[in-house]
């Protein structure tokens, strides 16, 4: 057991991936990044000076109190707090951990309808290939976005506020996977169009196995490159609809906020100079946003798929 | 003094983890109106040296060192300012895929007359009457209609025919062909290869032509090379080379040749494949495939040793020149 | 030309015909007509007498079809808040929205393809290398995020302190960082020119441009660092390619190898996907509108959200899936006549 791991661990040392990582300092510093902000976030009912949730932790009479280091501030609030009197610094960290399990979740869900469209379209072709594709070109001409605020707008419709308020993590997980799965399905579907030209496909008809064991056996691990690349940037898609979804009111309630939320609460009270109740979430957003496209373009280049251009 | 006279050149790769070796120290000249082959297997060099001579070798690759002289003046110390006057005007090129080196989006008048207002006073109608001249004589059929033509309207052997009235349109001395006919089909090869050399008989360009076609080079050329990665290994007059080549490799190409075996035999084929440019062995590079290779060849690359009129770099060959003259000696 | 152009439109007919059965789902599964013409207060058995009367009780399909054949002479229902045709609303609210669209678009074509062109000739300049930093850093950035900076900057002002005061250099500093405000941030502004009788501009006041200045900017800025991105990748794998070195061997000028050889390859595959991208601005504008109260059909449709109100969610689906289909279609026909190898004009075939 312990020698297989430790092979393991000697491939993974010489490898080019981890080559290339040890000499990119734009690439080690964004993972650190990232992975501080995960743990920060998964950690937040350890971390968080208060429970946001908690409404006997909170005392309106701290509302609107602006970060350390300004005039007015308290140092038992660090960055200050929102206008309902919430310790910032708290709300920021339960709130990256809503965005951030919006975000895998989403990413998740549509890695499945993806990968499974895609290999679909790819293998099968005809008439499979020609609709699958056609709902893909439908849904990116719209944009993912404005698929998301309208697939959003009909489950809150459908469901009511308060409905939708309860179960808003799972429909946002939900919305933003179907918003989204044409960029996998489209990235799959090319690679499984150039793997199946290869002679290792029809080595394995020959042979005499079954499509969906050709497909998922054969076709799917040599596709999972251009997948990994993709998925890694559709994390930070997906953090940023469900950022700008909450901001339009289509997600995460005030209640049990996400960055979004955050920001779009905090943005009623920047005319009134509480600049920091919008900015400081938003600077999280965006350096969360970042590091993981920075780590995404590191892995484009490393890897180096032919990915499915527009 | 030649026309052109390549001395010393050395071409490099900067890639990760320091230069890879492209050309190492290659010399060779060219002499006005003559024809010189240069073969190789893909990879030894070929196109990086044909490329080199105008400085258009594709980054990260560079010249390090050596000169390239033509009519004195060394080109791989010019500006690119300076090169602009000679590329396309005195030294002109052929490249290998004419469905990849004419401009999609741009008609073919257009590429042609501005390579003549890029190298001389003229105006646009005259430069149409210099490009339709030239189609005609490359035997382009209706020449009056394609000056109005994109490329992808145009046949493949057409194209080449194009590109070909291209680098005749500003008369010049030297015309470098990368391998101009490998692309085409196979019926019209010899047809392109033809009009080729007619025309530079006929203008009395020297031409030197890259390809890894030994049949051709013995058929057209007067002089010939012979590259291997990275290093010219035998060069000399094409007649002498073919007859009775000196170099293992060489030999080894030419046993290769369809028409030198017996019919029906097995073709004779050279063990191994060239080296990369990141794993050429230490010494001559050919040793690890060479059924002479000894120790010194492991370890040091061999000078040029004359053979007739022929320059070898190998040391087997060195070695019976120098039992030859021994003999001789012994003789008088 | 003529199966190019049949080929295209049955595509985008295709489309419409998706996206309006789409709508008609939406508004056959949530909205509930009656309860705009007759409210609460009317019996069950007076309800069913209606709802017979009004065909709600036929088949799907020919409750289809009499939806899409009203869309198709302009009737898409009556907004229950507005309580007048939803087309009315929507063409009152449309010129708003395409003003900031154009408005945006023009700043990424005049911004995004020197500043591609740039970093794609001269890809280890640090100016290049700024350039794409930066878009990194703007592709990271939600577009509501980017307009609330604008507002803070530049509309409220910020008034930096953090260097010492009492110092020449930190005083310098100070003032350095800090911005005056006073841009509008909210609404179009009360001067506005009216064209063809019913479009209000605000292309032809000095308020008009202050107050669509900053919507346009954070609006541009989603779509500005993709197009730098596109037309640098695209630039430098053109500039690659064996015409551009066969054009080097003619010694032509690099001036005119980068700016016609080169560029008119470059914007070939631009074109595609720079026109959709332009076409999905129209989504962005719900959120840039959103922030800057900007009275266009993304506000309105927000709001038609929150109001619930289906017949005008029903017609802006239906307005701007339209307008999507009329950009594609023509995005593609100006590829058609600007790529010499489709065969799209038949002139010189």
């Amino acid at each position: 057991m312990s020698a297989v791991t430790a092979s393991r661990w000697e491939r993974f040392r010489d490898s080019y991936l981890w080559y290339s990582f040890r000499r990119d300092k734009v690439a080690i510093v964004s993972l650190v990044v990232f992975v501080a902000m995960v743990a920060a976030a998964f950690l937040a009912p350890v971390l968080a000076p208060t429970d946001p949730y908690d409404l006997a932790q909170i005392d309106i009479m701290n509302s609107e109190l602006p970060p350390a280091g300004l005039a007015g501030s308290d140092p038992a609030f660090p960055l200050g707090t929102d206008a309902q009197g919430r310790d910032l610094m708290s709300t920021i960290l339960y709130g990256t951990r809503v965005s951030l399990l919006i975000g895998f979740g989403a990413v998740v869900l549509q890695s499945l309808l993806g990968i499974l469209f895609g290999l679909l379209a790819g293998y099968l072709g005809g008439r499979v290939d020609a609709i699958l594709m056609r709902i893909a070109d439908v849904q990116l001409s719209f944009s993912t976005l404005m698929v998301a605020i309208i697939v959003g707008a009909i489950f809150k419709a459908s469901f009511g506020n308060l409905m939708f308020g309860e179960i808003a993590i799972y429909l946002l997980i939900l919305i933003i996977g179907i918003a989204e799965w044409p960029q996998i399905a489209r990235t799959v579907r090319a690679s499984v169009l150039a793997e199946k030209k290869k002679e290792y496909v029809d080595a394995a008809k020959v042979m005499g196995f079954g499509t969906p064991r050709i497909m998922f056996r054969h076709i799917l691990p040599n596709t999972l490159s251009p997948i990994f690349v993709i998925a890694t940037v559709q994390i930070a898609n997906a953090i940023i609809s469900e950022a700008a979804l909450s901001f339009l009111g289509l997600g995460m309630p005030e209640t049990q906020p996400s960055l979004g939320s955050l920001i779009k609460s905090g943005f009623d009270y920047i005319q009134s100079g509480s600049w920091w109740i919008t900015l400081i979430p938003g600077l999280v957003l965006v350096v969360l946003v970042l590091v993981i496209n920075l780590l995404g373009d590191w892995l484009r280049d490393v890897l180096n798929p032919r990915l499915y251009k527009g | 003094m030649a026309l052109l006279d390549v001395k010393d050149l050395d071409v490099r790769f900067a890639v990760r983890g320091g230069d890879l070796q492209a050309l190492r120290k290659i010399s060779f000249s060219l002499d006005k109106g003559e024809r010189l082959g240069l073969v190789g297997e893909s990879g030894a060099g070929k196109s990086v040296a044909a490329f080199s001579i105008l400085n258009l070798i594709a980054k990260p690759g560079y010249i390090a060192g050596g000169q390239i002289l033509f009519e004195g003046q060394d080109l791989a110390a010019m500006s690119d300012k300076q090169l602009r006057k000679i590329r396309g005007n005195r030294i002109a090129m052929i490249f290998q895929d004419p469905m990849m080196t004419l401009n999609p989006v741009l008609t073919i008048g257009t590429q042609m007359v501005e390579a003549l207002k890029a190298h001389r006073r003229i105006s646009t109608r005259d430069a149409r009457a210099i490009a339709l001249k030239k189609l005609q004589m490359v035997q382009i059929p209706s020449p009056d209609k394609r000056l109005d033509q994109y490329p992808h309207e145009l046949s493949g052997g057409m194209r080449q025919r194009v590109i070909i009235a291209i680098a005749l349109l500003l008369d010049p001395e030297i015309i470098i062909a990368d391998e101009p006919t490998t692309a085409l089909d196979v019926t019209i090869q010899a047809e392109i290869m033809a009009l080729l050399l007619e025309l530079c008989e006929q203008e009395n360009v020297a031409l030197m032509l890259i390809t890894h076609d030994l049949g051709v080079v013995s058929q057209v050329t007067q002089r010939m090379l012979v590259m291997y990665s990275g290093r010219i290994i035998e060069q000399g007059p094409t007649r002498e080379i073919i007859n009775d080549p000196q170099h293992p490799y060489t030999q080894g190409l030419i046993n290769a040749l369809p028409q030198m075996g017996e019919p029906g035999a097995r073709l004779y084929q050279i063990p191994g494949s060239m080296p990369s440019l990141s794993r050429v062995p230490s010494g001559c590079p050919f040793n690890p495939r060479c059924p002479f290779a000894t120790d010194q060849c492991r370890t040091s690359m061999p000078n040029y040793v004359h053979s007739g009129n022929v320059d070898v770099a190998c040391y087997e060959v060195a070695k019976l020149i120098e039992q030859e003259q021994s003999l001789q000696e012994e003789d008088r | 030309m003529l199966a190019f152009l049949v080929q295209r439109i049955s595509q985008a007919i295709l489309v419409m015909f998706v996206i309006s059965v789409i709508s008609f789902t939406i508004q056959d599964g949530l909205g509930d007509p009656l309860q705009e013409l007759v409210g609460m207060s009317v019996s069950d058995e007076e309800r069913d007498a209606l709802r017979e009367e009004m065909g709600l009780n036929d088949p799907m399909v020919t409750q289809y079809l009499r939806f899409a054949g009203n869309a198709l002479q302009g009737d898409l229902g009556v907004s229950y808040f507005y309580g007048e045709p939803t087309m009315d609303v929507i063409l009152r609210h449309l010129p708003a929205t395409l003003e900031l669209v154009i408005a945006a678009s023009l700043m990424i074509i005049f911004l995004s393809v020197p500043i591609g062109v740039y970093a794609a000739i001269r890809p280890k300049a640090w100016l290049s290398k700024f350039f794409m930093g930066v878009s990194t850093v703007g592709i990271s950035i939600p577009v509501f995020l980017t307009a609330i900076v604008l507002i803070q900057l530049f509309s409220i002002g910020v008034q930096v302190t953090v260097f010492p005061a009492d110092t020449g250099w930190g005083q310098w500093l100070n003032e350095f960082f800090s911005t005056d405000g006073g841009m509008p941030s909210y609404g179009r502004g009360d001067d506005l020119a009216h064209l063809f009788g019913t479009w209000e501009s605000n292309f032809f006041s000095q308020t008009g441009w202050a107050h669509i200045l900053l919507p346009a900017v954070s609006l541009a800025s989603i779509m500005l660092p993709l197009f730098i991105r596109l037309i640098r990748a695209e630039m430098m794998e053109v500039l690659q390619s064996d015409y551009i070195r066969f054009a080097q061997a003619k010694g032509i000028a690099p001036a005119r190898i980068n700016f016609l050889h080169a560029l008119k390859n470059t914007m070939l595959p631009v074109i595609t996907v720079g026109g959709v991208q332009i076409g999905i601005m129209v989504a962005y504008t719900i959120l840039t509108e959103t922030v800057f109260q900007w009275p266009g059909v993304g506000l309105m449709f927000l709001e038609a959200i929150t109001r619930s109100d289906i017949p005008l969610i029903v017609a802006y689906l239906m307005v701007v899936g339209l307008i999507f289909v009329i950009t594609n279609t023509l995005v593609d026909l100006i590829y058609g006549l600007v790529n010499p190898t489709v065969k799209l004009t038949g002139k010189k075939a």
